[in-house]
């Protein structure tokens, strides 16, 4: 391998140290100034390794590594901190001291000065270990490497001050070795350092200025950092934090579950991003509860492992749904545990909280307390059969299981028995005018759904009364209480506090989206059964806690997605869940737009597949995509893919003016969530456009006029009737197929394929 | 450099969890340039980028991702360097585009960095270059065409991209004649 190294380099001298220490054959050729060795790099190079295999090495730590790592030594985790030590604090402030002393022709204590911080460092470095050399008793790539950076300026130890006496022992031993010695005077000789001066003339003077302190302020809007650093609020921007309903993690999505929550939260935070409003969208699962502990045993497996298993399956259907979340996380994290523990604490301390013994179902059978959606019953309210032991399906009151008629144990079919056992309660009614308060400035200037406004309003008309937040489980956030602690949060206090410890995870700065009322829009998306949590528990949970909590000011619900002519249901294997959408091999645009075409606002809609091939075609394809193909075929066919100036005639005015108020409704109702209505003014638009070129058919109006296509047909013809050369006859077709085309595609039409007459086309 | 705080650390989460590594390192940071510092448990602490995630590349056993001879594990050190050196805290704009232009002089006949392996430094180089690539446009993104390539076959590398953006590089060719 050849080494080629400048002129006057001072790096050259590190790297033949190394390459005599560890015996590497290299030949060495000098490079002229300003030599190019390396196709790859712009700037002259001034030191590389050329190996046989072809590979060129440019950096110098590198190429001294890769003499030691051939000579068969590993590179210790410390002599690596060495080294990029080296290249990042020392090597620039060596550099900027050679610098000022041979060119500049400053000596003594003015240079050491400069690096005086960094020779302390080695010093103290070689003291505390005791070592001969860095790394430890045998020399290493590291020794060398420092060694090279320093002789050009110190060159002997004895310009090294007395205090620094480890430094100094582990210089002159430096200066002593073979290898050092013969690249010493292989460069340095016979000027000394004078031996740079050429070289280090021809470089930029150092800056030595110190570069400013970093401020203490947090992360700001910086253009182009801020895809890596995490997105925070900035003061003067909008800033926008959308949440999507934490699904449930056991339960497989489906396509209304999507268009509910995420599709709806996606096509918002897309929205939003575009206009540049500083938007956040964070989702994740929701894992705790008894659900899953009952799924783990049916699996044979931890609850933790049965969250990994299934949190893995939503989060890939989401991407290939295309969500865009900025954070998909969960909510079994020490985060969810510290901050929901801390609501609890606060809302303890302000008493907001009760205490009371609660009668609760035991199936002995099963030897646990059963959760409420693991009894089934008869509805106290309206005597609907099949009610849940939280919230009735027919009539969506929620209640409590023991309330339930006929009570069954959902696993079982046992008759579960009463038992007794002490809870915690968040005085709703203590929290009431609080919430009232909040709810009238939030519905004065927030878009919330009307169904959000009105299941809330009828909640707090029929009367808020104490809620239990605890229950008798393990799988849970512990309850920081004595006397509870074997007991955990029921999941409806814990679930949304999941919000904030899933952007925790996401940043640590998470409260200056979560406690930032003033700077941060918060928009929360779910399915109508989840407003009463979102619009009367939760807050109230914030608002009692009184530490300045962001609360929603736009709640976004939708109603059902039905499924046919029923509903969905994955255990009668009814509709489209999970991946079944992604394994039917249709794209998953086409699956999106349907679902915000159908998108249940308002009132209940239903997926059928005939329609989904019907809107598709008709919508997304002859309309919307017909325009945008036939426009944008005919400005890269006709005019090299720019669009020309124009001259405005008044009928292009007026069509511009159509279009733009169609843009500014589009953009009027998707402010507000509207985003049914506003995607049939895309699709407005594009009917515009459409209709547009259907009547002006711009193909008759360019220059590929039908008589130039008739003029060389009869060229053509011509000049078979001649018989003139095949080769002449065959040059004229392909013209005159050329022309066809072009009049073809300019109609929107297929070409069709051209006859496969005479030469074959390459 | 001009780094926010913990910039370093961030960085190291995310290299962690590519890893596969689930402990969670504690990380502090030193001096003005917010180096990144990792208190070990066996032992005093390791600072800077290239070294900490070395140690942690060790700690997960992938140890082929330093590269697996001499001349490859030398490769991958030198862009390691390349990066914190040359690519952090870059903000003048001829330097930025000297550095895309030699990348993607470098990169044309490599799949990854060191040739045909994927190693640490296409993961460091990625989340080094992500900002800079972040703000190109769709014209700049062809010019670098075989940086392109390569940072859009990186970030679809499992476990690689995590909550970072993902970045659209357009497939058909809007820009004739650019080679």
């Amino acid at each position: 391998m050849r080494l080629f190294v400048s002129e006057g380099c001072p790096q050259g001298l590190k790297v033949l140290a190394a390459a005599g220490a560890s015996g590497a054959p290299v030949r060495l050729e000098r490079l002229p100034q300003g030599g190019h060795t390396i196709p790859y790099l712009t700037r002259p190079q001034v030191l590389a390794l050329h190996l046989d295999s072809g590979t060129f090495l440019f950096s110098p730590n590198a190429i001294c590594q890769y003499f030691f790592l051939l000579s068969g030594k590993e590179q210790s985790d410390f002599a690596n901190q060495w080294l990029e030590w080296e290249a990042m604090e020392l090597q620039p402030a060596v550099s900027a001291a050679l610098y000022v002393r041979v060119v500049q022709g400053k000596k003594g204590e003015e240079i050491l000065g400069t690096i005086r911080k960094f020779l302390s460092y080695i010093n103290q470095s070689l003291t505390k270990k005791a070592t001969v050399y860095l790394t430890g008793d045998t020399e290493s790539v590291a020794d060398i490497v420092l060694w090279g950076a320093l002789f050009p300026l110190l060159q002997d130890e004895s310009c090294l001050p007395d205090e620094l006496k480890a430094l100094k022992n582990w210089f002159q031993t430096m200066n002593h070795l073979e290898p050092c010695r013969k690249a010493a005077e292989s460069l340095l000789t016979p000027k000394g350092a004078q031996e740079f001066k050429a070289y280090l003339q021809k470089q930029p003077a150092p800056n030595v200025a110190l570069e400013k302190p970093a401020t203490e302020e947090p992360e700001k809007h910086r253009p182009g950092n801020i895809c890596y650093l995490s997105r925070l609020p900035v003061e003067g921007m909008k800033n926008v934090l959308i949440t999507s309903a934490l699904p449930y993690v056991n339960n497989v999505p489906h396509l209304g579950n999507i268009i509910g929550c995420v599709l709806s939260a996606d096509v918002f935070a897309r929205y939003s991003r575009l206009r540049n409003w500083n938007t956040l969208y964070v989702c994740g699962t929701d894992e705790y509860g008894t659900a899953t502990e009952n799924k783990a045993m049916e699996e044979g497996l931890t609850p933790q492992q049965i969250c990994d298993k299934y949190n893995a399956i939503h989060s890939h259907i989401y991407q290939w749904f295309n969500i865009s979340f900025d954070y998909f996380g969960r909510t079994t994290t020490p985060h969810q545990t510290t901050i929901a523990q801390d609501i609890f604490q606060r809302l303890l301390e302000r008493k907001f909280l009760l205490t009371d013994t609660v009668d609760q179902l035991r199936c002995e059978h099963c030897q646990r307390f059963l959760a409420d959606r693991f009894v089934e019953g008869t509805c106290p309210f309206c005597n609907y059969e099949e009610a849940r032991g939280d919230q009735c399906d027919k009539c969506g009151k929620l209640i409590n299981a023991i309330d339930l008629k006929k009570p069954q144990c959902k696993m079982c079919k046992g008759v579960p028995v009463l038992k007794s056992s002490q809870h915690l309660f968040l005085d709703l009614p203590k929290l009431e005018e609080r919430l009232e308060k909040w709810l009238e400035q939030s519905w004065a200037t927030g878009d919330w759904t009307s169904n959000a406004r009105f299941i809330t309003h009828s909640w707090i008309r029929d009367g808020l009364k104490p809620r239990c937040i605890t229950r008798d489980l393990k799988w849970g956030t512990p309850v920081p209480l004595d006397g509870f602690r074997d007991k955990v949060f029921y999941v409806w206090f814990d679930a949304p506090i999941g919000y904030l410890s899933i952007t925790a995870n996401y940043t640590n700065q998470w409260e200056r989206w979560w406690k930032n009322p003033e700077q941060v829009q918060l928009y929360n998306f779910m399915a109508k059964d989840n407003v009463p949590f979102h619009s009367v528990v939760f807050p109230c949970s914030l608002l009692g806690a009184e530490d300045n909590y962001t609360l929603v000011s736009h709640l976004i619900a939708t109603e059902y997605l039905n499924y046919e002519d029923g509903k969905f249901s994955k255990s009668r294997g009814v509709g489209v869940f999970g991946d079944m959408a992604k394994d039917t091999g249709i794209p998953a645009d086409i699956w999106r737009f349907y679902l915000l075409f159908l998108r249940p606002e308002g009132q209940d809609s239903a997926f059928c597949w005939n329609d989904l091939m019907l809107k598709n075609n008709s919508e997304l394809l002859n309309n919307l995509g017909n325009f945008v193909n036939r426009a944008g075929m005919f400005v890269s066919k006709f005019f090299g893919g720019r669009v020309p100036t124009m001259e405005l005639s008044p009928d292009d005015q007026r069509l511009l003016a159509h279009i733009t108020l169609e843009l500014r409704q589009y953009n009027q109702l998707l402010e507000k969530v509207r985003i049914r209505d506003a995607l049939r003014c895309i699709l407005s638009i594009s009917r515009h456009g459409n209709q547009y070129i259907q009547v002006n058919e711009p193909w008759k109006r360019i220059k590929v006029n039908p008589s130039a296509l008739c003029l060389q047909g009869n060229y053509v013809r011509e000049l078979k009737a001649q018989k003139a050369e095949k080769v002449q006859i065959n040059a004229e077709v392909s013209k005159l197929l050329a022309l066809k085309k072009q009049l073809v595609l300019a109609e929107g039409r297929d070409p069709e394929p051209p006859p496969t007459k005479g030469k074959k086309k390459k | 450099m001009a780094a926010g705080p913990g910039l370093g650390a961030e960085e190291l989460d995310l290299l962690e969890k590519s890893l596969g590594l689930t402990k969670g390192n504690k990380y502090g940071v030193q001096g003005e340039r917010k180096t990144p510092v990792l208190q070990t448990n066996s032992g005093p602490s390791l600072t800077g980028l290239t070294t900490i995630a070395t140690h942690l590349v060790k700690q997960a056993k992938k140890e082929q991702l330093l590269g697996s001879n001499a001349e490859e594990k030398a490769i991958v050190r030198q862009w390691l360097e390349y990066r914190v050196t040359q690519i952090d805290g870059q903000s003048n704009k001829d330097d930025i585009r000297i550095i895309l232009k030699d990348l993607n002089l470098y990169l044309e006949d490599k799949v990854y960095v060191t040739g045909n392996n994927f190693t640490l430094a296409d993961i460091l180089m990625y989340y080094g270059l992500h900002s800079i690539i972040a703000d190109l446009t769709v014209q700049e993104k062809e010019k670098y065409l075989n940086v392109s390539r390569w940072f859009n076959h990186i970030q679809h590398y499992p476990g690689v991209r995590q909550h970072l953006s993902n970045i659209v590089f357009i497939k058909n060719r809007l820009y004739t004649n650019v080679h």
